[in-house]
């Protein structure tokens, strides 16, 4: 097991390593540079411009600044976001835990809808039950967050006025009253997220069940006399469940991007919609280490994911 | 050979009549199969009409998508404006058939870019039996642990005022979402695609044309190709709705066309401001993101039964 543990982090790092040159190359490769703000500027003169660009190294060739670029990262030196002159790792340290809440809650949503309905329609297959939840799950998966979104916001907070459509990070309730306003505002963002993923992860469960359901085990299982629901939760969903983990640590990408759009519409203070304000803020020290946050964050789950799965699967061997 | 056939089918003529008169082929029997798929088959349906629409649709409301009216600013579904006015006044029916044909366009266009580059990626790595696959399945996976969105935020902010210039407005941002998109959506396709060709390259049809002297490229395209295209065809569909949805998406959040180029997720993105007042403003382009992806995804679902060499009906 710890043999495993270290070859699978030792996997880690070339995948960073390539993930940080890929995101080098593409800002090395972008037309435009960081001090062009100041090439507008007339009460900064050229000679300060050229003289910034040597102290910070731009001239130096591509392969240069990005050892520099990845030593300073690697350091804990992420730069100095230029809108709100700030450190850049306070700045997403700051807002890292709320976009956590939201994905982990969502997470836990989808879970809750998709192995009950999923597991239920595969021990069904083909009956009314299963079409009209596998047509549900296409329609959910099929509805954009950003869509969905606009209309809980139109239905719950326009029309009905039931939940605030702003999600604040300074609540200035406390104590109980704290937790149910916290509740109140996380309703629409979390719903809307949680049943989006819950919607493709249906179709996971749904497909690892029927997989499952047919193989020799469970007809052995059954005839021993076990009861059909012990026969499904001990016997088929354990193992049902393998793959299934795996994809929903792979579709963690995908989870990032919802993450960013379920952020924007309902203005949670998160990673995500610092991602997009920078970006329209033209801060590039921010941008990229968002960017590359993110990337982590994917490279640290499908880490998780094959732990998982060799811990799930006996079948794996880990030598 | 060919004479024997004939002189067999005119003798059985009368028993197997209904059969032979059906034909054969690949083709009409995925069809076959296709149409037992209800709601595959009332997708196409929509989704055809959805097209001609689009694609008809300017010639006979040749109303000018820029036109400003202040008197009907943010006006409801109305005879003059059947879905409505945004908030200069201007015709959202026009503006949505407009915005349709890039949506629709850019999705075609970026599932070919990623369709393209999976094939070939893939087709490399499952003919190869070096270190070449091993590498090109490594990048392969490098690219699916990346981050999507946020590359293509970023691509899309360091790149579109150089694309503009050398583009174009319209054209610029167009090739560069395209290509974006297109880019960052090839791997599972590769994947696919090499699974296939690990498999069939070992099957004894290629191996008799190997035997026969085919050339490489000759098993490839003639033989491996055509058999793994199947899952190929669901993955593009798919593929298509995945690229309708990122192109909104990116223009939701204001970083895809420009305000004068209206897709929907650009017409969603003007109207959220204004949820309160000019529901309709929203409700349509959504409902129209919503429809194409999820037409698109029936005819995916219908598809993969219909393709499904595996699967008697």
């Amino acid at each position: 097991m710890g043999y495993y543990l270290l070859r699978r982090l030792l996997i880690v790092i070339p995948s960073l390593l390539g993930i940080s040159l890929l995101l080098f190359m593409v800002l090395a490769l972008a037309p435009g540079d960081p001090f062009e703000e100041l090439a507008t500027n007339p009460a900064v003169p050229p000679e300060v411009r050229a003289s910034l660009r040597t102290k910070f190294g731009l001239d130096d060739p591509v392969p240069v600044r990005y050892v520099r670029w990845i030593t300073a990262m690697a350091h804990g030196d992420w730069g100095f976001s230029f809108v709100s002159r700030v450190d850049v790792d306070k700045l997403i340290l700051q807002r890292l835990p709320t976009t956590l809440f939201v994905i982990g809650s969502a997470q836990i949503l989808a879970i809750l809808v998709a192995l009950p309905v999923g597991v239920f329609a595969a021990t069904r297959p083909y009956s009314l039950f299963d079409q009209i939840a596998s047509t549900l799950a296409l329609i959910g998966f099929s509805l954009p967050t950003f869509f969905t979104g606009l209309l809980f916001i139109l239905v719950f907070s326009i029309y009905l006025d039931w939940l605030p459509f702003v999600y604040r990070a300074d609540l200035a309730a406390v104590g109980w009253r704290w937790y149910w306003e916290q509740f109140r505002q996380s309703i629409m963002p979390i719903t809307v997220f949680g049943l989006a993923v819950g919607a493709s992860m249906t179709r996971y469960v749904r497909s690892a069940v029927l997989d499952v359901i047919r193989l020799d085990y469970v007809t052995t299982a059954r005839a021993k006399g076990l009861g059909e629901r012990k026969v499904v939760v001990k016997h088929v969903v354990r193992n049902a469940l393998i793959p299934v983990v795996t994809l929903v640590m792979l579709q963690m990408p995908a989870i990032f991007g919802g993450a960013i759009v379920t952020e924007q519409i309902f203005r949670i203070p998160g990673i995500g919609s610092l991602l997009i304000s920078s970006i329209l803020a033209n801060d590039t020290p921010v941008v990229m280490a968002v960017t590359f946050v993110f990337a982590c964050l994917v490279v640290l789950f499908n880490l998780i994911a094959d732990i998982l799965y060799g811990w799930l699967d006996p079948r794996i061997s880990y030598s | 050979m060919d004479g024997s056939t004939r002189a067999l089918a005119t003798v059985e003529a009368g028993a197997a009549a209904p059969t032979r008169a059906r034909g054969f082929s690949p083709g009409l029997e995925a069809w076959r199969r296709f149409r037992r798929h209800r709601l595959a088959l009332a997708s196409g349906a929509i989704l055809i009409a959805m097209v001609l629409a689009i694609a008809l649709g300017p010639l006979v409301w040749n109303v000018p998508i820029n036109e400003i009216d202040f008197t009907a600013r943010l006006k409801g579904p109305s005879w003059a404006h059947p879905l409505g006015t945004d908030d200069l006044g201007q015709d959202l029916l026009a503006r949505m058939l407009y915005g349709g044909r890039i949506s629709l366009a850019v999705g075609l266009a970026a599932m070919f870019v990623a369709i393209g580059v999976g094939t070939i990626v893939g087709a490399t790595a499952g003919m190869s039996r070096g270190a070449v696959g091993s590498v090109l399945m490594w990048l392969t996976d490098l690219f699916l642990s990346l981050p999507q969105l946020p590359l293509l935020l970023l691509v899309m902010y360091l790149f579109q005022n150089s694309f503009k210039i050398m583009f174009g407005p319209e054209g610029g941002v167009f090739i560069l979402i395209v290509v974006v998109i297109g880019g960052l959506r090839w791997m599972p396709v590769a994947r696919l695609v090499r699974a296939q060709f690990l498999s069939l390259r070992e099957k004894e049809f290629v191996e008799a044309a190997r035997a026969l002297g085919a050339s490489k490229t000759r098993q490839v395209v003639r033989h491996i190709l055509p058999n793994a295209l199947g899952p190929v065809i669901v993955a593009a569909t798919i593929d298509v709705a995945a690229a309708i949805i990122a192109e909104s998406t990116l223009s939701f959040l204001g970083l895809g066309f420009p305000p004068d180029i209206p897709t929907w997720g650009r017409i969603l993105y003007d109207a959220k401001d204004y949820l309160d007042i000019a529901p309709h403003w929203a409700m349509f382009p959504g409902a129209a993101i919503f429809l194409a992806v999820l037409t698109i995804n029936f005819i995916g679902d219908g598809l993969r039964d219909a393709l499904d060499p595996r699967r008697v009906l």
